[in-house]
């Protein structure tokens, strides 16, 4: 399914088509016509490369599971729980006040609350466009100190907290993996992609 | 290397304390490193009248040289002021970590493959070494590689968040081939295994063209700092997305939208409300690495040189101006001329002792033009963050000292 990230382009504005993937893959395996010059020095090969080399084991679903924390803008990957600005509060004052400021105002860490106009400053409400990228950098990367701790219904409750901080939710509002994803945030097009491609024209 | 500017951080003994090593190499030892005690004003010793140390089980700089990264909270940063040639050594790479250095048990790691593929796989470090392995050599450059700083400033503090290394690994398209990448995945996720679980989203096309999955540094393991014991190398893409200690690479019919790629990483445009987004590649850029801060320079004949390089392809020249950006001479660039890589420029000067500014313009193979601070900022608006790469200058007063060119760079 393509999601809210349909609107940027892959690199050089095309989308990779079966029949480019499918080109691409012959190549490789022949001669590396479609690579780059320094893609195609590197793959001076004696012959083609065989169909598999068979190293490495099966990933099982388990194991899949174990790591892939992901979260992607419409949801998936959201596990079950929930949180509201309420329940965010101590947490708030535990983990994250210290560096993130009492309001989340900032300190020595970024600030994350605000809305202004003018898009500054980088707060989550002036620049952050989408709200999943919250549950998944909270729960990957926060707090500093001890990333990776916190429970599903702790990081839905910071979540939560920053959200109704910047006026994007309501302060009674429910996040959870059917909430979050409709959450629309106020930067979530105020994102274009990479118009640069070389030659004359500085941009 | 002996005048440290006064903005150096650590004031270092010429000499440093005797290693473990010299210690244990007993007598011998220890009149090696007398001998090579440096004291001002003092003959030193005639090395041809007492035998050196003997072979050992790994070479140290001379006590002579010091060589130091500049270290801040998040990065440290490559001495180019004080390397010759194009290759970074290896202690010498720039760092740029999220979480710390994380310390990663070779025989423990593991790197899964998922997502969109046939065939989801999970490979040792062993599994990665037994593929078909390649090297390349390419830079490396953080994207907020800028700081403009006032006139005491180094090439190190200027841009000296990029590298030059040979790595060898695996192409990431035979492991995506390996485990039948599917045609409808367009991106993929790239995930380290440090305390930031820092995550990227690459295109296909990325993987398809030149990216690697890298173990080896300068032939040598990769250094703890750069992603040890493997991670992906995207040549010429902005450093972030290389990422280290990599753990798992997920494959997908669209981005992921990571804190990375949105909140940071983006570059605000001139509007004042659009960001750009997913600008991976690194455009062409240069530095004059000497005469720069902290020189002092006689009149007379003086070698002006640096580094240029493009994430876009090959250096086809380096022009220089003596006169503050009036007049422009091509430099001789250093054979061979790599793609997506540093090149050395040499320019050959007389300096007449007077007042001058010296300059260096980068020009890629697509034909784009390193441009000045004016010309970006026109191109971008003021508040454009990440992916700076003007023209830098470095003025040489008539009593010879050398100073960086900051009021090119004021708003």
């Amino acid at each position: 399914m393509i999601g809210p990230g349909a609107r940027v382009g892959v690199l050089g504005g095309r989308p990779v088509t079966v029949a480019t993937i499918a080109i691409t893959v012959v190549c490789l395996g022949v001669v590396g016509a479609r690579l780059s010059e320094g893609a195609a020095q590197q793959r001076a090969s004696s012959g083609p490369l065989p169909e598999t080399f068979g190293f490495g084991r099966p990933a099982t679903p388990a194991g899949i599971a174990t790591l892939d924390i992901d979260v992607m803008p419409d949801g998936t990957g959201l596990p079950p729980g929930s949180g509201t600005a309420a329940t965010g509060t101590p947490l708030w004052g535990r983990a994250c006040r210290g560096c993130h400021g009492r309001e989340g105002e900032g300190g020595t860490a970024a600030p994350l609350v605000g809305r202004d106009p003018s898009g500054r400053p980088l707060t989550v409400g002036n620049l952050w466009p989408y709200a999943t990228t919250l549950y998944d950098y909270i729960n990957r990367a926060m707090p500093r100190p001890t990333p990776g701790t916190l429970t599903p219904d702790q990081v839905y409750s910071l979540v939560a907290w920053i959200l109704a901080k910047n006026e994007i939710i309501a302060e009674d509002a429910v996040m959870n993996a059917e909430t979050l994803p409709s959450v629309v945030m106020p930067a979530r097009d105020r994102f274009v992609p990479d118009d640069r491609r070389g030659g004359p024209e500085v941009r | 290397m002996t005048d440290k500017p006064r903005n150096w951080r650590r004031a270092t003994d010429a000499r440093g304390p005797l290693t473990r090593r010299e210690l244990l190499a007993g007598a011998a030892g220890a009149i090696s490193a007398a001998a090579v005690a440096p004291v001002s004003g003092q003959q030193s010793v005639d090395t041809t009248r007492r035998p050196g140390r003997g072979p050992s089980e790994m070479d140290q700089r001379s006590p002579f040289v010091t060589l130091q990264r500049d270290p801040s909270a998040t990065s440290s940063r490559t001495p180019l002021q004080d390397l010759r040639g194009t290759i970074t050594p290896a202690d010498l790479h720039f760092e740029r970590h999220h979480g710390g250095v994380p310390e990663i048990d070779p025989a423990r790691y593991e790197l899964l493959i998922h997502g969109l593929v046939d065939r989801p796989t999970v490979f040792s470090l062993a599994d990665l070494k037994r593929f078909p392995s390649t090297s390349r050599i390419c830079f490396l450059e953080c994207s907020g590689n800028l700081r403009r700083g006032g006139p005491e400033t180094l090439p190190q503090m200027v841009c000296g968040l990029t590298s030059q290394t040979e790595w060898t690994g695996v192409m990431l398209s035979t492991l995506f081939d390996e485990v039948g990448a599917k045609p409808d995945a367009t991106w993929f996720l790239a995930e380290g295994q440090d305390a930031a679980v820092l995550t990227r989203s690459i295109p296909m096309e990325k993987a398809f063209d030149d990216a690697m999955i890298v173990y080896a540094q300068n032939g040598d393991a990769l250094m703890p700092g750069n992603g040890y014991p493997a991670r992906l190398l995207l040549p010429g893409f902005e450093g972030n997305s290389s990422v280290k200690w990599l753990r798992r690479i997920e494959l997908a019919d669209r981005p992921f939208m990571t804190r990375e790629e949105t909140s940071k990483y983006t570059d605000p445009l001139g509007d004042g409300d659009t960001m750009r987004q997913f600008s991976f590649v690194m455009d062409a850029r240069s530095i004059i690495t000497d005469p720069a801060y902290p020189r002092v320079i006689e009149p007379g004949w003086h070698e002006i040189r640096g580094l240029a390089w493009s994430g876009r392809g090959r250096i086809t020249r380096v022009d220089i101006s003596t006169d503050a950006g009036t007049t422009w001479y091509p430099a001789d660039l250093q054979a061979p001329v790599l793609p997506k890589a540093h090149v050395r420029f040499r320019y050959l000067w007389n300096w007449p002792g007077e007042r001058s500014e010296i300059m260096s313009r980068a020009t890629d193979d697509t034909g784009y033009v390193q441009p000045t601070w004016d010309v970006l900022r026109e191109a971008r608006g003021p508040r454009t963050r990440y992916h700076q790469n003007p023209i830098t200058s470095w003025t040489v007063g008539d009593d010879g000292r050398v100073l960086f060119g900051a009021e090119r760079l004021r708003s």
